[in-house]
């Protein structure tokens, strides 16, 4: 199987304080890969180097063939939206598009389909309209999922998607991850260590004392926990 | 209706009215975005640094516009930072800023003897002080604004609704963050003049406000808060002119019962 993410003893440091230290690792397509560590051991800081917002200090992080970082699909943990703030659901699923236009002003006929497959796919089609902040945890974040599949079609990384849902969207959402990474899509996402319900992927990436570990989920569950 | 061609025969008037159309349809752009963000105390902080800048510029002798402008631009880019750090007391620092330019301003025009400067004018703002070339410079300031925003609409919708995701997918926010500190400083140093240090930042607070009341989309935001801001500037002018009341002070006071208005009306269709 091809690799999508490759990342060769990668060290990231925030001023004096070193993060992540020698990181290597392979995530091969179609993989799931659950990113797990105690709060602020540095999984959103591998997240973001992997999305190009930091460079490491040491190391390298290359992709597999016909992938770079504009094509990732991207989930923040929070998206603080003020009650207020003026969006519709078509608005913020589009703008997952704006990787690709370039310097083109306004939207093509593909980003609309992209956009409308995507929503289609979540179920959230009739809602195009809707305002977003007006929306329930579970429906908002598939918005944000939706936006996320019309930047990619080929790795998806989530950042906590879990936070702000009951049990039963949660489950709901973790289905839909699962359907879509059966569909062909690299699925990275950092989530909770507290339930082993949470790691529903095929492999593990553990981060402990800046020391990052990769490995199955069969493994880590059987190893580290 | 003769007071309307009384009013518009006076050439005053008519650099005044075409200004604050210019003024207000940029204001109302960059507002969008500035108080979506939260970051709608630039303005206040701005003005209040251009009146430090008028100040000393005309204790100088300077050309005061000229003078303004670069040291308004660098304060621009200190506030967006100060405000969008994490680390500073962002708010805190910028009321310092106003307080501390304001003071300088006065200072500077109390210790200065043989320089005949109106103060009010530059707080309260005076349509007499508007001359060809402030419109000329806010006709090139507004093309620029909108074509930036017919271009780049989409770009900023996707900066200020979720500025993490914006960088992830390629958008170079701290950009568009330059350029919007950039326009931010022009409408302030141009609207000055017009509205004063202290009312300026309104044109820039209020369209947006009121057009979030009845609009759901940010797209429908931007077109209304740029309407509202052309006819409640038109209404302040004309109203001001009728009653001979300050112009910026009854642009702002149109503004504020628009915005009640809607509000009530918003909250009694929600009933």
């Amino acid at each position: 199987m091809n690799h999508a993410i490759l990342a060769k003893n990668v060290s990231i440091n925030y001023g004096s304080n070193k993060v992540i230290n020698s990181a290597s690792f392979v995530i091969d397509e179609q993989d799931f890969v659950c990113i797990v560590g105690a709060n602020g051991s540095g999984k959103s800081t591998l997240i973001k180097a992997i999305l190009g917002l930091i460079k490491p200090k040491a190391g390298t992080i290359s992709f597999g063939e016909g992938i770079d970082q504009r094509s990732i699909g991207f989930l923040p943990q929070d998206v603080k939206v003020d009650l207020n703030f003026p969006s519709t659901v078509l608005e913020i699923v589009l703008s997952g598009t704006l990787g690709r236009l370039g310097m083109k002003a306004f939207y093509r006929k593909s980003d609309k389909l992209k956009a409308t497959e995507a929503m289609k796919r979540l179920g959230i089609a009739k809602l195009q309209d809707a305002s977003f902040p007006n929306l329930s945890g579970g429906q908002k974040q598939k918005v944000l999922l939706a936006r996320a599949l019309t930047a990619t079609s080929k790795i998806l990384i989530l950042d906590e998607p879990s936070n702000n849902l009951d049990y039963k969207s949660r489950k709901e959402f973790y289905d839909e991850l699962k359907n879509l990474n059966k569909s062909g899509l690299t699925i990275i996402m950092i989530t909770h260590d507290l339930d082993a319900e949470d790691l529903i992927g095929n492999k593990v990436i553990s981060i402990k004392e800046s020391k990052v570990e990769c490995c199955s989920t069969s493994d880590y569950l059987r190893n580290y926990r | 209706m003769n007071w309307l061609s009384e009013m518009l025969s006076y050439t005053f008037m008519q650099r005044a009215l075409v200004v604050g159309l210019l003024i207000s349809i940029c204001a109302a752009l960059v507002g969008v975005s500035l108080v979506l963000r939260k970051n709608s105390m630039i303005g206040d902080g701005l003005s209040h640094t251009t009146f430090g800048a008028f100040a000393i510029a005309t204790v100088l002798n300077f050309a005061p516009l000229w003078f303004a402008i670069p040291i308004v631009v660098i304060a621009s880019f200190f506030i967006l930072k100060l405000s969008n750090s994490k680390k500073a007391n962002g708010d805190a620092l910028i009321a310092l800023l106003s307080a501390s330019s304001l003071a300088i301003g006065v200072m500077a025009i109390s210790l200065t003897k043989g320089v005949n400067i109106d103060l009010n004018s530059y707080l309260f703002g005076s349509i007499l002080s508007i001359g060809w070339s402030d419109v000329w410079l806010s006709l090139i300031l507004t093309i620029v604004v909108v074509l930036l925003y017919i271009f780049a609409h989409n770009r900023i919708f996707a900066i200020t609704f979720d500025e993490d995701f914006a960088k992830a997918i390629g958008i170079k926010t701290n950009v568009y963050d330059a350029i919007f500190a950039i326009i931010c400083s022009l409408v302030i140093v141009f609207g000055m003049r017009l509205l004063g240090a202290l009312l300026i930042s309104s044109l820039i607070i209020f369209p947006t406000l009121i057009a979030m009341q009845f609009s759901k989309s940010f797209g429908r935001v931007v077109i209304c808060s740029v309407l509202i801001s052309v006819i409640n500037f038109v209404l302040g002018l004309a109203i001001s002119y009728l009653i001979a009341s300050p112009t910026g002070a009854t642009v702002v006071i149109v503004n504020l019962v628009v915005l009640i208005v809607t509000h009530i009306i918003r909250r009694m269709i929600q009933i």
